[in-house]
């Protein structure tokens, strides 16, 4: 960035421009209180009883409270929801990776009639609220015998994704050189193995953007589960948790449902520290010429 | 709509100026001279397989969803009769929708403003907050900041939700717990969420909460792309630091800002997992209820598919007529004569 190039004229620091500084500071790190203070109070609070929690808001756990976690993880069936979560996540994930790279590399390196409107209708999807789908989804769904399963969650799930992904990697696979393409030409390669032995290794940091932000969707998407998977044994966590919020109204164990708050975020939290580079990177390159 | 459907996780970041392929393209017509099995092969399986989850799962339901909107079809029985725009005139004239559309209104002309006003405001900081004399320095800790402030963007919106639902429990909260704590007591056990004044603007903080981070990452990177001499000229004329955000960074990244504003309308004009998180009843005399709410109400509990339909194109309808109005005032306010950078 050409920000970097310019030399310092001069070091020297005048008191105004000292507290404009400061006073930058002092704005910046209330937002970054407002931002950690809710997070670290829910991490607090999950280890506090129930009784605790009504006491006091600020009050430290006399003893930390581990049975939350297990509480919430059994008896509110967190754990149940976590591996349908990661089920439905994974194999989304994978399939919409594949479908979504092979689409994107077809509409990006071959010119044939037809593509435009494919690339127009994969862009539309981009922008129609989803809510316009659903009903119909749910009984298209429901003749397919797929409505309240696993796999038709996580069908649904790649459909939906496969816009994002395709429109994404479109713009990568078509700054990849044409020449290395022919080179496999020549070498006698066919269609099939310069897509997996060439294009698609070089397409790496591109894929490795757009799985990480389809794992934070995927793993966050809320509406298609609670619109199509009713059935409880086969919540996934967003909805799980819905769930068993509104349900500790009445019979309320909070100390698990804070719990329950602190296992869902903690996977996500765990992606996002090593993948935040990549994924605020990725945030930039939008805008970016 | 964006990946996985859920328009509170839209992604401004895919990149947004690829240019169709040109036409005179050498590889143009090669396709079509030697079309071989293992083309033909490619092209079943890469663009057939996706395509057609694509147009079962996606496409198709939208246009049924259109056509569905015409009928009084209740789902579970095979006949159902055409009634023109009935659904429609029911719908409008519905005073529990009608509340629904205006506060989905509010939440599309208002977070998107705050939003990118805040999230602006905290990017000139850290991209220009430093010593404004000699190089144009980002401020000390730029990273920190970033970091920590896009974190909630990662988060599930279901969990910001819930979180924050705790947070403002009028007994056991944190924000009551801090206010009473600072000696205003007449806050002790006062209901944010269920007090019809206080639950819209308190779903508004929770949905800005989520997103300025993200935004604020996306403009800190805006700005960097303009050229330091710029800044560097600005300030030998004599502008201050307000002046510059206000005469030469908004205007340059304008686009930014245009792009912006439209994913966080269809973030607002949706925003069920907000609204399902804080109040899912809909909130004190439906303050905070939103078309999905409703819509999801109106189909899966009381069974009408049609009406349900209806209000899906009438989202799809806001949706289009609030981008249309953002490129408009963006137009009109002068975007059209956009300084762009030789």
């Amino acid at each position: 960035m050409s920000t970097q190039a310019v030399v310092p004229v001069r070091k020297h620091v005048t008191a105004a421009e000292r507290s404009i500084a400061v006073s930058s500071h002092v704005v910046l790190s209330i937002w970054a209180i407002i931002v950690i203070l809710p997070l670290l109070w829910t991490l607090m609070t999950s280890f506090k009883t129930t009784s605790e929690i009504f006491a006091s808001p600020f009050q430290l756990p006399a003893k930390a409270q581990f049975v939350n976690y297990s509480e919430a993880w059994t008896t509110a069936g967190i754990g149940n929801f976590f591996f349908n979560t990661i089920f439905v996540v994974g194999s989304a994930l994978v399939l919409v990776m594949l479908l979504g790279s092979m689409c994107a590399y077809i509409l990006a390196r071959f010119d044939f009639p037809g593509n435009r409107i494919i690339y127009y209708m994969m862009l539309g999807g981009l922008m129609i609220p989803i809510f316009l789908a659903i009903v119909p989804l749910f009984f298209v769904l429901r003749n397919f015998g797929l409505l309240n399963t696993l796999p038709g969650l996580a069908i649904t799930y790649v459909a939906f994704a496969l816009p994002f992904t395709v429109f994404f990697l479109y713009a990568f696979f078509r700054q990849l050189p044409y020449e290395i393409s022919e080179a496999a030409a020549i070498d006698g390669a066919n269609e099939w193995r310069t897509f997996f032995q060439i294009m698609l290794p070089m397409a790496k940091p591109g894929l490795a953007t757009v799985a990480i932000m389809n794992f934070l969707g995927l793993w966050n998407q809320f509406l298609l589960p609670v619109a199509l998977n009713t059935n409880q044994k086969n919540y996934v966590l967003s909805q799980g948790l819905a769930a068993f919020a509104s349900s500790a109204g009445y019979d309320v164990n909070f100390g698990a449902l804070f719990a329950a708050v602190v296992i869902t975020v903690a996977p996500v939290l765990v992606v996002y520290v090593i993948f935040q580079r990549q994924l605020q990177g990725s945030v930039s390159q939008g805008t970016m010429k | 709509m964006s990946m996985a459907g859920n328009s509170s996780t839209s992604w401004p970041a895919a990149p947004t100026s690829v240019s169709p392929p040109p036409a005179a393209d050498r590889r143009a017509g090669r396709w079509r001279r030697n079309l071989t099995f293992d083309k033909i092969s490619l092209f079943v399986v890469f663009l057939g397989l996706p395509l057609a989850l694509y147009i079962t799962f996606v496409v198709s339901p939208l246009i049924q969803a259109v056509s569905y909107s015409f009928t009084d079809w209740s789902g579970f029985t095979a006949d159902f009769k055409p009634v023109g725009l009935a659904n429609y005139v029911k719908i409008l004239s519905d005073d529990t929708f009608q509340k629904a559309m205006y506060n989905n209104a509010l939440l599309a002309v208002v977070v998107p403003l705050i939003i990118i006003v805040l999230s602006l405001a905290l990017a000139t900081l850290v991209t220009v907050g430093g010593a404004s004399s000699g190089q144009i320095r980002g401020i000390k800790g730029a990273g920190f900041y970033r970091v920590i402030s896009f974190f909630p963007y990662a988060m599930p919106a279901i969990i910001t939700g819930i979180m924050w639902n705790l947070i403002f429990d009028p007994s056991s909260g944190l924000v009551n717990g801090i206010l009473t704590g600072l000696g205003f007591s007449n806050f002790k056990s006062f209901p944010w969420l269920g007090n019809i004044r206080t639950a819209m603007p308190t779903m508004m903080f929770v949905i800005v909460w989520g997103f300025v981070g993200f935004y604020m990452v996306l403009f800190i990177a805006a700005i960097k792309g303009i050229p330091a001499e710029i800044f560097e000229a600005a300030r030998i004329d004599g502008a201050g630091r307000f002046r510059t955000a206000i005469s030469i960074t908004v205007p340059l990244i304008r686009e930014n800002v245009q792009t912006a504003y439209i994913y966080l309308g269809i973030m607002a004009i949706d925003a069920f997992v907000y609204a399902q998180a804080l109040n899912p009843q809909g909130g004190p005399n439906n303050s905070t209820l939103t078309m999905s709410q409703e819509l999801l109400t109106t189909a899966f509990n009381k069974g009408q598919f049609g009406v349900a339909c209806a209000m899906g194109v009438v989202m799809g309808l806001m949706t289009v007529l609030f981008a249309a109005v953002v490129f408009t005032v963006n137009r009109v306010s002068g975007g059209k004569d956009r300084i762009t950078l030789a």
